[in-house]
């Protein structure tokens, strides 16, 4: 594992060790497993499906925490576990230091009802409830009378956009007017922590873009902590702070997207990452000098946080000039272009033969 | 000389075969066999499956089939009292129900009735034409004599169908939460539908006086509750995954989620379920008039047993006329469920 990226906030949720392993006799399969039985081999032997195996995440407070996999990797397996509508073969989950696993019934309802709102990939609305009434439904849950949530599910609609739509029922919506109820039923229960389980992937790619910016731009405002699955590679890099990915049940690698993208450390996310945009991706703090030995001269000046792209049609693709960078207007660093254009070849690992040899590549 | 004499033989139990033997009443076949005179026949082609009755010949010690009935009779009729003190008062409000669906069928008045009846079609349905077509077809009837009959029969199916739901429901929602409960119910249901409907008459006599409501209205009762059971438990199975998921995952209590999302959701089904029973019963109820059950069955099996021809063919005319109301009405009944929830799943 590389390391994890440096910690500046609180961890809110955190995954010890989890293992799932289906089947009729977990337990048994489980000591398999531990004693280092593959995926494929346990299927074979012992009829027993391993679906997540060895999972540890820290997923920080006020952050977006991107697992990303294809199908079959557990992605979804594994955010059913965090409120546990999928219970683990074994392992921990602790929410603020307090493991989630030992709550009885009483216990783990609270936790849903107000720690942890869910997202859900097909919307999940309740087709017979207008969308207010959706919308207010995890505090009619909680015993709250239309009367009390009422105000604040229409300023949850309004601010995902769906003003004057509240009394309308569900089929009557878009796709992705349907997951903005969705995300303001989420948002309306008021809970730290949003679980969004492929949120995006049943809309089209234009309503997707609009949604994933309506969600960072909450993200900003409310700074809740997010744990996002998603199968999209672009999607994962454009939301994560903290991106975990994942494969037959096992992480192959986690940390900030910047440094994945630059440092993969496995063939299967060279592979990955070999076909994205990563002009648009890579930021400028990613490539930048922060204490270059002399000082270039400068063309001009650049966000930290702007992306390759910006800086290229900036300098209109003259590969000899250099920028100053600034995060909140204070300098950073410098950088040069001709870095820059080094950091759009993908990772050398990722040309053939390399692939299979080492997998450590560098920038 | 029997057949199977050298099974006996060969095993050395002819001792015990012969030991009590006491000439049981002769069979038809011994007697015929008797009269002809003719000894066994040996011809292979001939040989007998070794049934109860063949190796009863060869060994008086087997019992014979019809001792087996005759068991099954008896041990019936031994339990008959101890089951009669459980069933009789758990089953009285029933011939209370029926009693007193009847005397209000039948003692209110026909221009209070058939406006009462109209004025439910149209709650029911909200559609004028129905009603109109009800009018006509109540008014038909009484113009023919067989208001009172027609009555009868939907007050028994009232009061029947009624209680299908009533019980049917919950059974079905026990059935749709266990698997196990899902396992055992299933082919008790799947009895209570191919049994011939006079099959479970039988034993029903013997339990009840003919003379009890009771008994027809358990009959048709068992008879009609099945498609609400199957359907209520197929519609909540079949409720979306994820939108139970959601109810989970928002912390929804076990009471909330059945009343807040899966009978609303599973209502189309649950309501062609009550269709269907309601469809039954009036099957039933006709061949419930063998029972005593009033009605328009008893004008039918008038004219099965008098040969009265016009008597059977236009009570059979009121059957029709009445189940396509029943159908209709519901059907409406169910469509308007349809219409707020089917779009939803299409969407």
């Amino acid at each position: 594992m590389n390391g994890a990226a440096p910690m500046e906030k609180d961890v809110k949720l955190s995954i010890r060790n989890l293992y799932k392993i289906f089947g009729p006799n977990p337990m048994r399969a489980l000591e398999h497993v531990r004693a280092g039985m593959g995926k494929p081999e346990l299927w074979e032997k012992h009829c027993h499906v391993l679906g997540l195996q060895d999972i540890n995440v820290d997923i920080q407070s006020g952050g977006i925490t991107v697992i990303m996999g294809l199908s079959g990797s557990g992605k979804s397996t594994l955010i059913r576990h965090l409120n546990r509508l999928i219970e683990p073969t074994a392992g921990e989950i602790l929410l603020d230091g307090e493991d989630v696993l030992a709550y009885d019934e009483k216990n783990m309802r609270r936790l849903r009802r107000h720690e942890m709102s869910m997202v859900f990939q097909h919307f999940a609305l309740l087709p017979h409830k207008t969308v207010l009434e959706n919308t207010g439904m995890a505090r009619a849950v909680r015993g709250e009378s239309r009367e009390d949530y009422q105000d604040d599910a229409i300023k949850w609609l309004k601010r995902v956009g769906l003003d004057g739509q509240e009394g309308q029922y569900p089929h009557q919506l878009s796709g992705g007017m349907q997951q903005r109820v969705g995300i303001a039923r989420a948002l309306a229960s008021d809970s730290p922590v949003m679980l969004m389980d492929e949120a995006f992937s049943a809309l089209d790619p234009l309503i997707r873009t609009d949604m994933q910016d309506l969600l960072l731009e909450l993200q900003e405002e409310l700074q809740k902590t997010v744990v996002f699955i998603s199968h999209d590679l672009d999607e994962a890099l454009k939301l994560a702070d903290h991106l975990v990915i994942l494969k037959d049940g096992m992480i192959v690698q986690q940390g900030e997207p910047q440094e994945i993208l630059l440092n993969p450390n496995d063939p299967y996310i060279v592979d990955f990452i070999s076909d994205i945009n990563r002009a648009r991706v890579l930021r400028v703090r990613s490539v930048m000098d922060t204490s270059p030995d002399d000082p270039p001269a400068v063309a001009g000046e650049v966000d930290a946080d702007a992306t390759l792209e910006s800086v290229i049609a900036l300098s209109g693709g003259d590969t000899a000039l250099s920028y100053k960078v600034l995060r909140n207007g204070e300098q950073a660093g410098y950088l040069n272009m001709q870095k820059l254009v080094r950091a759009l070849v993908p990772t050398e690992a990722s040309r053939d033969g390399m692939r299979k040899s080492s997998p450590a590549g560098s920038a | 000389m029997a057949t199977y004499d050298f099974i006996f033989n060969g095993l050395g139990l002819r001792d015990w075969c012969d030991k009590d033997a006491t000439t049981g009443p002769m069979s038809m076949a011994d007697l015929l066999a008797q009269r002809t005179g003719g000894g066994p026949t040996t011809s292979a082609w001939d040989l007998p499956f070794p049934s109860l009755d063949a190796l009863n010949k060869a060994c008086p010690a087997i019992a014979r089939t019809r001792d087996l009935t005759k068991g099954v009779e008896t041990s019936f009729l031994d339990i008959k009292d101890t089951l009669k003190i459980v069933l009789d008062p758990v089953t009285q409000p029933l011939s209370w129900f029926l009693e007193g669906a009847l005397y209000a069928f039948q003692n209110t008045p026909w221009f209070i009735m058939i406006p009462l009846l109209l004025a439910l079609v149209y709650f029911a349905s909200k559609s004028l034409k129905l009603v109109g077509f009800v009018a006509f077809s109540i008014l038909f009837l009484a113009f023919i004599d067989h208001y009172h009959f027609a009555m009868q029969t939907l007050a028994i199916i009232f009061v029947c169908a009624f209680l299908c739901v009533l019980l049917g429901v919950p059974i079905g929602i026990a059935m749709s939460r266990s698997d196990t409960m899902q396992r055992m119910t299933i082919p008790v249901l799947d009895m209570l539908q191919t049994l011939p409907p006079f099959v479970y008459l039988i034993p029903l006599i013997f339990l009840f006086s003919v003379t009890e409501p009771k008994l027809y209205g358990i009959a048709i009762i068992l008879y009609a509750i099945v498609p609400v059971i199957r359907l209520t438990d197929l519609g909540i199975r079949l409720v979306d995954k994820e939108v139970i998921e959601a109810a989970d995952a928002f912390g929804m209590t076990d009471r909330q989620k059945l009343y807040g999302v899966q009978i609303p959701l599973a209502l189309p089904n649950i309501m062609a379920g009550v269709n269907q029973t309601i469809m039954m019963s009036l099957a039933m109820v006709v061949i419930a008039s063998l029972v005593s059950a009033p009605g328009l069955g008893v004008l039918v099996l008038r004219g099965i047993r008098n040969l009265e021809l016009g008597v059977g063919l236009i009570a059979g005319l009121g059957i029709v006329l009445l189940a396509v109301i029943l159908d209709r009405v519901t059907k409406a009944a169910l469509a308007r469920v349809n219409a707020a929830s089917a779009a939803q799943r299409n969407s």
